[in-house]
């Protein structure tokens, strides 16, 4: 799994810093961070001016949006949609429980927070973060790719 | 000299250059229609190269030769179907005789190649769109066929695309040669989003429903090259419409005649929410088939 950074052509390393698109992934979350971030998505912020979309399937995704703390049962899923995902790509974690487990933090049903899981490159705090903060974010992991 | 034609202009090159830009049109145009700002002209050249440098999963269980292959045969039918059109437009005498049958099965290809490409990638969701796809063909193509016959109807059976550019240089454009001509082009306005599953018909790839459908599994260039495919087929279908219905010669009106197709297309799309499946097969069969009827016989009456 550590072959997140694939080594990229300048072109496609263009191309992707143009159009990452997006995979939202909620791990157990109180659903206040995913509103957020379909708010990043509204006319209001307009995030398709920077190319970016969300998709629906993990093997088109650049970026892999990831709120809430993750739960026992959401854990096999998390390594299932990350190993789907075509490299390379970005792991953001949104919220204050996907960056430290938040007000959950030593619950029984905690796995999380997410970079126990897999590897994360952007944590976003917050809750839920603004959705300023989340675009600023995800701007900030493709500078880095 | 024929590899050039093919491969730079105005085959592949050419085409897939002004395809990408007519798919960022056609999001440009629908983010200002939602108070969007919408995304910058490059838009579709970065998601290319973006998915050409992309990793490409093969999923497990898949068939290989089928699942990789199948985007590059539609890939290739289109950049056929771009070079014979173009070139009958730019220049009616280099055609053949019966290109423009052969422009039609090929037109069936890519379709094809996505529901040969999402069948084999085993997943639920793609065998799903692929099948909603397979269904769709069935339904939209009677009646595009029946609305190019009426042109044949109309123009005494002249089935070479150079030939039907001569006549229209000589006789005036398909579109101002009566009813008939005009119903045919309806049906065919109706045919073009069916055939580009976009507008109303965005059945197979229905993106709440499907995840993405046929395009599911695939990542990276395979991917790519199904974008670039329906980018150019983009550019190719209202090519192949201006040039059969109203088309004197390509002027600075025919790219105005272009852009102003693409308009009506992205119109339609941004106002008609999206058809069930069922919906779309009745759709075609019910009205529009009619409608193309009707059009032969008013052909056959001369109007």
């Amino acid at each position: 799994m550590e072959d997140n950074k694939k080594p990229l052509s300048k072109l496609s390393r263009w191309g992707l810093k143009k159009s990452p698109w997006a995979f939202h992934l909620n791990t157990g979350s109180c659903n206040n961070c995913d509103i957020e971030i379909l708010d990043a998505l509204t006319p209001k912020y307009d995030l398709e001016r920077f190319g970016i979309i969300l998709i629906g399937s993990p093997r088109h995704a650049d970026v892999l949006l990831v709120t809430g703390i993750v739960t026992m049962q959401t854990m096999p899923r998390v390594l299932n949609v990350y190993e789907q995902i075509a490299r390379p790509c970005l792991v953001v974690a949104v919220g204050a429980c996907a960056c430290s487990g938040g007000i959950f933090d030593g619950s029984y049903h905690m796995v999380g927070p997410i970079d126990k899981i897999i590897p994360v490159d952007v944590y976003i705090p917050g809750c839920p973060p603004r959705p300023e903060a989340i675009i600023d974010g995800v701007v900030k992991g493709l500078a880095k790719l | 000299m024929y590899v050039g034609l093919v491969v730079v202009f105005p085959g592949f090159v050419f085409t897939a250059f002004i395809g990408l830009l007519s798919s960022w049109f056609d999001r440009k145009l629908s983010a200002r229609l939602q108070w969007r700002v919408g995304p910058p002209w490059y838009q579709g050249f970065a998601d290319v190269a973006k998915l050409l440098g992309k990793e490409t999963v093969l999923p497990q269980g898949s068939s290989r030769m089928t699942f990789l292959g199948a985007p590059y045969v539609g890939f290739a039918a289109v950049i056929v179907v771009a070079t014979i059109v173009w070139m009958a437009s730019i220049r009616p005498d280099s055609g053949f005789v019966g290109d423009l049958i052969v422009v039609l099965y090929l037109l069936y290809v890519p379709s094809l190649a996505l529901i040969v490409g999402g069948s084999a990638s085993r997943n639920p969701f793609a065998a799903l769109g692929a099948s909603r796809e397979m269904k769709l063909m069935l339904a939209y193509e009677v009646s595009f066929l029946l609305a190019v016959f009426t042109l044949l109807v109309k123009n005494g059976g002249i089935v070479s695309l150079g030939g039907m550019v001569a006549y229209q240089q000589a006789g005036g454009a398909m579109l101002s040669q009566g009813i008939s001509c005009i119903i045919a082009f309806i049906v065919t306005l109706i045919y073009v989003p069916a055939k580009l599953a976009m507008g109303p018909f965005d059945i197979p790839e229905a993106e709440c429903e499907l995840i993405a459908g046929p395009y599911t599994e695939y990542s990276g260039a395979p991917l790519a090259v199904f974008k670039l495919t329906k980018a150019m087929l983009l550019c190719v279908l209202p090519v192949l419409v201006i040039t059969l219905f109203a088309t004197t010669a390509w002027s600075p009106w025919a790219i105005l005649w272009y852009v102003l197709f693409l308009v009506v297309l992205v119109l339609i799309k941004n106002t008609n929410p999206r058809l069930r499946i069922d919906q779309a097969l009745r759709f075609f069969w019910g009205p529009v088939l009619v409608l193309s009827v009707v059009g032969i016989v008013l052909a056959t009456l001369g109007l």
